[in-house]
């Protein structure tokens, strides 16, 4: 987007008074309360999530300019936050739907219209789903977890009538509508500034969205900062109370703390644990920390290397780890524990829940004589320099106790580009951390992607021949069949008994709020600003 | 003066070489660097097929020397490539990162020696004075605080606590609105179209950082003035100026300095390049969008066309650079002669 400065003062509109330069007079913008000044250590670098090499920052932008078929609903969390609610579907482009063991049919809204006053059509909607599945990548990926894969399966009834044709009945069909990548574009504009290089026009909305979502992008200067104008003529849902958000990048989080506490920021996203855990006490400031959804850090010992073939040697790592200190250590607290439950068997089926080991060092030491190992053996533990913040403390208390059972840990550090080949296309780090979080609230979901073989988060090369036909009998089998919580709970005792993935804790998201309210979290983790409030 | 001319164009040949030189080197580094640039951009839950349709699209799948017809192919067309990490094109980002980043460090070196000059002239005239050791404490201090720590400290105090301070939000607050890219230089451009509120905003910006990095640079301009100053006042024509009864004034500043200027500007040279390098530091405590965090993150994710083009751009400043000081050192030293050489 270009950004000269008459552009700018257009888009503003009537916000710009007279005088030529401040839009915003007044700076602790906690006096003009319907302007929200938000700061986060990442980079936006495209304004479009289907386009290749567009980073997971990049997706707020689909979430707060574009809509989808379907959302979902709001819930309020036990310690008072708000979040979106996975088990409840509500419209937002669709008016109401009707869903068949072959086909789901949506009506639109009448009278959806765009940002640029266009109506929104169901033409509108084939495209993008069309362009979903076509341009590859990630966003194909995801559209494939819900069982689209083709353009075929999409079809425009009529201007309000939009059809899906289903591969087969699955429960992931509908939620995957509501995740950020399906969104709709308005494909008048679109095609107007496609080329036939580029039929999906992912140069123009690369830098130019064309959505129908509550807030307009006013300003885009990659590496700076995003300025979000709300859309007042919303027609999806309720229109925002805020007027305008302005997002800046800024990579410091001793600077941006600096800037919460002086209250010349309003929302500091995705703080580090250790800055949320020191602000929790401040007056005035309120942290939001919302345990991440169907997400587990996680030690993996991977089966390839020879010493982890055998079961008891994978169970002595896990009754080895110091929980409580690595906890501490990585997240400061922040997050759910997920060691120390009762029983080897579950329960229910909630996930992620506390698997049955806990720090127990002798236990560990009588588990490696069983399998022949007392002697203890040498392996390389290994770490992402992306992520070594959490991952180098925790890996030296795991380290420090691996070797009071005998086993000789060495940490090696992974450049972070060469990190995920490593750890996940090559399946070849001995020991490692891992953080596979499912957008996709089930755990047969997360069962999925990390525990058949070849798939890809399954770093740990494992196999069982039970989960692997139980994983493809749940994944697509409604939650309320009287198969599922027994299939569910099999399978759940099956990853705690051979424990491929020994769980550490489950990851949270920390919001730091000075002077706005009613931050939403999303499974996505990324910045909704469409609920927030002024206080 | 054609001779001057002459021998600059020559100059400016022999870098042809050179930048050709560092084409190839930066081409084959970053392809030696570890990493898989389409594993990286097809993202967290890609799949095989994903991956290989992106490695199709970077036009990696292509064999390396048909990659480097291609890259020089549009080098020469001035198209720099697309940065996957930020997505835009990579001469986007430099017109827009290096003016940035430039700017900061001028502005540096400028804070840097109005002070480190004085005080190296200052220490020169009483060498093992009191004040020559203050002066030795100071840039040795100066040169000592790493500069992430320094700026945090400024932030603390002068934001944080005493509240005198702009936020630390970049190179403008977002009250002001930009001024219209001209030079891309803030200052500069603010100043020719006249708005005198932004200029005054985006100089406000640049006091914390620009003194974090004069701080760091300190030290070397002022002892290589004091040590030029000191063989300089120490040589004959100062002595026959004296002897000449010239005032202390016109044989410090007239004769002594002018003489010593010299192996100022060639620490000045570089001290200028190390301090763009310094800069990735300040940049990301100050929330600056210069080109050194641009370089590291580029690097990080194995982003070529980024890296090469940051390397490009960098090697131009700096043949532009040098030939900058020739040609300050056959004006401040006319013995120095450009056409012999």
């Amino acid at each position: 987007m270009s950004a000269s400065r008459r552009d700018f003062l257009k888009l503003s509109g009537g916000a710009i008074t007279a005088a030529s330069l401040p839009f915003l007079k007044v700076l602790p913008a906690s006096a003009a309360s319907d302007v929200i000044v938000a700061v986060m250590g990442q980079t936006i670098n495209s304004l479009d999530l289907h386009r290749t090499g567009t980073n997971r920052p990049s997706y707020q932008v689909a979430v707060n300019v574009y809509d989808r078929l379907v959302s979902f609903g709001t819930k309020v969390t036990p310690d008072g936050g708000v979040s979106y609610d996975y088990s409840v579907i509500e419209p937002e482009i669709a008016e109401s739907w009707e869903i068949t063991d072959s086909e789901m049919i949506f009506k639109l809204k009448p009278g959806g219209k765009f940002q640029d006053g266009s109506p929104i059509t169901a033409q509108d909607v084939k495209w993008s789903f069309d362009r979903a599945v076509s341009l590859g990548g990630f966003p194909a990926v995801q559209m494939k977890a819900g069982s689209l894969e083709s353009p075929d399966q999409f079809e425009a009834v009529d201007d309000l009538t939009f059809k899906i044709k289903l591969i087969r009945p699955s429960k992931l069909t509908l939620p995957d509508l509501a995740v950020p990548v399906p969104f709709v574009i308005n494909s008048k504009v679109a095609l107007a500034n496609a080329t036939d290089d580029d039929p999906w026009a992912t140069e123009y909305l690369h830098k130019t969205p064309a959505g129908s979502g509550a807030f307009k992008v006013a300003q885009w200067k990659p590496g700076e900062q995003l300025v979000y104008e709300r859309n007042d003529d919303y027609t999806s849902g309720p229109v925002p109370e805020i007027k305008r958000v302005i997002v800046r990048e800024v990579p410091s989080p001793a600077t941006r703390l600096a800037l919460l506490e002086r209250g010349d920021v309003n929302l500091s996203f995705n703080m580090p644990n250790k800055d949320a855990k020191e602000l929790s006490e401040v007056d005035g400031l309120a942290i939001q920390t919302t345990p991440i959804e169907n997400s587990i850090y996680s030690l993996c010992p991977n089966l390839a290397f020879d010493a982890f073939k055998d079961k008891r040697v994978r169970q002595a790592i896990a009754y080895s780890v110091p929980y409580q200190e690595v906890f501490d250590a990585g997240a400061y607290g922040r997050g759910e524990p997920m060691w120390g439950g009762p029983s080897m068997t579950p329960s229910d089926i909630a996930w992620p829940q506390k698997f049955p080991y806990a720090t127990d060092l002798d236990r560990a030491k009588d588990l490696l004589k069983e399998a022949g190992m007392a002697s203890g053996f040498d392996v390389p533990l290994s770490i992402s320099l992306g992520q070594i913040d959490w991952m180098e403390p925790v890996a030296l208390l795991i380290q420090e106790n691996l070797a009071k059972i005998g086993v000789n840990a060495t940490i090696e550090k992974v450049p972070s580009a060469n990190w995920r080949t490593a750890s996940l296309v090559e399946k070849r780090l001995p020991l490692h951390l891992e953080t596979f979080g499912g957008w996709l609230n089930y755990p047969c979901y997360y069962f999925f992607w990390c525990f058949l073989e070849g798939h890809l988060f399954n770093s740990s090369n494992y196999r069982n021949e039970e989960i692997e036909v139980l994983t493809l009998e749940t994944l697509h089998m409604p939650i309320d069949d009287p198969d599922y919580a027994p299939k569910i709970k099999r399978m759940i005792e099956i990853i705690w008994d051979e424990v491929p993935r020994i769980a550490l804790w489950q990851p949270a998201l920390s919001v730091g709020m000075n002077g706005v309210k009613d931050f939403e979290y999303w499974f996505h983790s990324q910045l909704d600003v469409r609920n927030l409030k002024g206080v | 003066m054609s001779g001057r001319f002459k021998t600059i164009s020559l100059r400016i040949a022999q870098a042809i070489p050179v930048l050709f030189g560092v084409v190839v080197v930066s081409f084959i580094l970053t392809r030696a660097l570890p990493g898989d640039p389409a594993v990286y951009f097809a993202g967290a839950s890609a799949t095989e097929e994903s991956i290989a349709q992106v490695r199709e699209v970077l036009g990696l799948d292509k064999s390396l020397p048909q990659q480097f017809i291609i890259y020089v192919g549009d080098l020469l067309r001035g198209d720099l490539g697309q940065s996957i990490s930020t997505g835009q094109a990579v001469t986007d980002d430099l017109a827009r990162r290096l003016p940035a980043s430039l700017e900061l460090t001028l502005m540096a070196l400028f804070i840097s020696c109005s002070i480190a000059v004085p005080l190296g002239v200052m220490a020169a005239t009483k060498p093992g004075s009191l004040r020559d050791h203050m002066c030795r404490v100071i840039v040795t201090a100066g040169v000592s605080l790493p500069t992430f720590f320094t700026g945090i400290l400024l932030i603390y105090v002068f934001y944080y606590l005493l509240g005198i301070a702009p936020s630390p939000l970049g190179r403008l607050d977002f009250i002001y609105i930009e001024p219209d890219t001209i030079t891309g230089f803030y200052l500069i451009d603010a100043a020719i179209t006249g708005d005198w509120e932004t200029w005054f905003g985006a100089l406000k910006q640049l006091v914390l950082p620009a003194t974090t990095l004069a701080l760091f640079t300190m030290a070397p301009i002022a002892r290589m003035t004091r040590a030029a100053m000191l063989s300089a006042l120490s040589s004959d024509f100062v002595r026959t100026a004296r002897a000449a009864g010239l005032s202390s004034s016109k044989i410090l500043y007239g004769y002594a300095l002018h003489n010593a200027m010299l192996p100022v500007i060639t620490t000045l040279g570089m001290v200028f390049s190390f301090t763009l390098g310094a800069n990735v530091l300040v940049e990301k405590v100050f929330a600056w969008p210069g080109i050194g965090s641009y370089a590291i993150e580029a690097l990080v994710a194995s982003d070529y066309a980024a890296v090469q083009g940051f390397v490009l751009a960098m090697a131009i400043l700096f043949v532009l650079l040098n030939l900058c000081i020739d040609i300050a050192y056959s004006l401040i030293d006319p013995r120095i002669g450009f056409e012999e050489r």
